[in-house]
């Protein structure tokens, strides 16, 4: 018989915590299939953040380390240095890359650390139970800004992409979603090209993945998906920032 | 590489040890006083084929160290005293996942942002832990630039022993001056150990994790009771210490680093002077604390004198050790202050005379 369908390689058999409906789970199954579609596994070596994905290392079968909040591109940085031949990604949620770890991750786009972030991008701290996000729209509500985001008082949501674009080091910029199959089939070829780019020694890449996050909105997984249609990718388009490939 | 005498600034001296021990990452931010370090490691590193990042923080630096010793290489970074509190984040990850590295502190007065003088306020910082959580950090405490070579090469020797965080604590006329010294190579060294753990290449073998959470319940205690062991061996069986002209001495005084160079002129002093015999027992380690022997001239009897550039920090390590077995009497100085032999030995003086322990600070202090 034949297989259709089956477990990425690069995929562990452990079951994740990630609550139902949420998009780190999807993104991981993505990033293991770019990996194993490039044959990357064994010279892979993964950064697990602070947040939701603070167990990533569990879900995937290849070398992982735990980073303290923020500074996973700075550790990806001294692991890639000290082996050069590897393939070294980041995986960050919102609160960790764009608010405590902003300056690790100008600096190490700025430096085009040959490395690959993969940025999900939930417009909430889901882990700590749904505090306000550096990327939180106006408007919406989380436990610490209760009456709706209001920018006078915490500014505006930042937009990564738009944000790195400019910076000489960075090889490869995309924004992307896993909220329909369309948007995930468009997922899974960023994070190849992402990885492809590394290989090749172009300069740093990142590929940001809006997500839903059904528990930290307080929405049914169902109604979430189209959340992001109608909320999150007016503010955040989707597609390609930067590909010095192109 | 042969062995070589040559004038060296005590900062490059680091540098010059960490590359014939093989380090093979260094990352560092510009402070004052220890930027000859950074900068020697910029250019020797890269000719060496070894890697070298300015960071953009502190924080990053240590991070960055964290990933290569992650790799199972030789790593390391420095700073001075504002620089290190950031970089506690970073110790304290290491700490918990059992991760060697090696870097320097070039201490500076503080608290704050405080001035560029030498200090030895960052005592306990360094000897506490300064970071979160239960852990300690091996402390080498050097006094000359000889001293900051050797020490170096050892605490990356160490660190691989114990998989630890281990520091030098230098300070900044430490850093900064000029001393002849020899250049060796260390004994040889066999990352092969590290095989076990470290991240890389995972063909053929299972995977590799390093991480310092442990969530489920007792999980954390149980690891902390590893580290608590391992600890306990570093105490029983890393105190390193110096002693000169203890067993005849009517004072002992205890110092490390830059205070103990001025506590060692002062007792030879004392020698000429023939009026008080000095002794002097420099701290080598901080961390472990050499309790023992502070202890074995405590319960001798001899009056303890502590000269320190802190305000009584290492005097509580003092007390500690000795338990009342005698009096311990302090001179401190804070700030970048520094002590003068007149002063200790004025202070020998008094104390000898003194039915109680004596304290003297600099002036303005009462």
């Amino acid at each position: 018989m034949k297989k259709v369908f089956g477990r990425p390689e690069s995929m562990s058999d452990k079951a994740n915590m990630y609550c139902p409906g949420c998009g780190h789970g999807l993104a991981h199954r993505l990033t293991a299939e770019a990996i194993d579609a490039l044959g990357l596994k064994d010279r892979c070596m993964g950064v697990a953040s602070v947040g939701c994905s603070v167990f990533a290392d569990d879900y995937f079968d290849f070398d992982f380390i735990q980073a303290a909040h923020g500074r996973a591109p700075a550790v990806a940085t001294g692991m890639k240095r000290s082996k050069p031949g590897t393939i070294v990604f980041t995986h960050q949620g919102d609160g960790d890359l764009a608010s405590i770890g902003a300056a690790e991750m100008i600096h190490s786009a700025n430096r085009g650390e040959k490395i690959t972030v993969i940025f999900v991008n939930n417009a909430i701290y889901g882990m700590t139970g749904g505090q306000m996000a550096p990327t939180t729209l106006c408007g919406m509500r989380t436990s610490t800004c209760q009456l709706g985001r209001d920018p006078e008082v915490a500014g505006h949501p930042i937009r990564v992409c738009e944000l790195l674009k400019d910076l000489e080091g960075v090889a490869y910029l995309e924004r992307v979603a896993v909220n329909t199959p369309a948007h995930m089939n468009k997922a899974k070829k960023a994070l190849r090209k992402a990885f492809e780019v590394q290989d090749k020694g172009l300069g740093f890449s990142l590929v940001e993945i809006i997500s839903q996050c059904p528990t930290g909105w307080g929405q049914l997984p169902k109604d979430s998906v189209g959340w992001i249609e109608e909320n999150m990718i007016p503010y955040f388009p989707l597609g390609v920032y930067k590909d010095v490939t192109a | 590489m042969p062995e070589e005498r040559v004038l060296m600034k005590g900062n490059e001296a680091i540098g010059e040890a960490a590359i014939r021990a093989g380090c093979c990452f260094y990352a560092g931010y510009p402070i004052t006083p220890q930027n000859e370090l950074t900068e020697y490691m910029s250019y020797h590193m890269p000719e060496a084929g070894r890697a070298f990042v300015q960071s953009e923080s502190e924080v990053a630096a240590i991070n960055m160290v964290y990933g290569a010793a992650a790799t199972g290489v030789r790593a390391m970074t420095s700073s001075s005293g504002p620089g290190i509190s950031l970089k506690q984040e970073g110790i304290s990850y290491m700490c918990g996942a059992e991760l060697p590295c090696f870097f320097a502190n070039i201490v500076r007065g503080g608290p704050g942002l405080g001035n560029i003088a030498p200090a030895q306020s960052d005592y306990f910082q360094a000897t506490r832990g300064g970071g979160h959580g239960d852990y300690r950090t091996i402390v080498l405490a050097p006094s000359t630039v000889q001293e900051l070579f050797d020490l170096t090469i050892l605490g990356f020797e160490l660190a691989d022993k114990y998989l630890n965080p281990a520091m030098i604590l230098g300070d900044g006329i430490l850093g900064q001056m000029r001393e002849p010294l020899v250049l060796r190579d260390p004994i040889d060294y066999d990352p092969s150990f590290k095989n076990d753990w470290a991240l890389g290449n995972s063909a053929g073998r299972s995977k590799h994790v390093i991480t310092s959470v442990r969530l489920a319940p007792g999980t954390l205690e149980k690891h902390n009771m590893k580290l608590f062991k391992k600890y306990k061996e570093i105490e029983e069986k890393e105190q390193r210490y110096e002693l000169t002209d203890v067993d005849d001495a009517d004072v002992v005084i205890i110092a490390y680093g830059t205070s103990a160079r001025v506590a060692k002129s002062a007792a030879a002093m004392a020698r000429e002077s023939g009026d008080i015999r000095l002794g002097v027992i420099r701290l080598i380690t901080l961390w472990p604390f050499p309790k023992d022997i502070v202890r074995e001239y405590a319960e001798k009897g001899k009056k303890l004198l502590v000269v320190e550039m802190s305000l009584g920090q290492m005097r509580e390590d003092v007390l500690l050790a000795t338990c009342g077995a005698t009096d311990v009497s302090l001179l401190a100085h804070t700030g970048g202050g520094l002590p003068t032999e007149e002063e200790v030995l004025d202070t020998a003086r008094k104390v000898m005379k003194s039915d109680g322990p004596v304290e003297v600070y600099p002036e303005g202090a009462e």
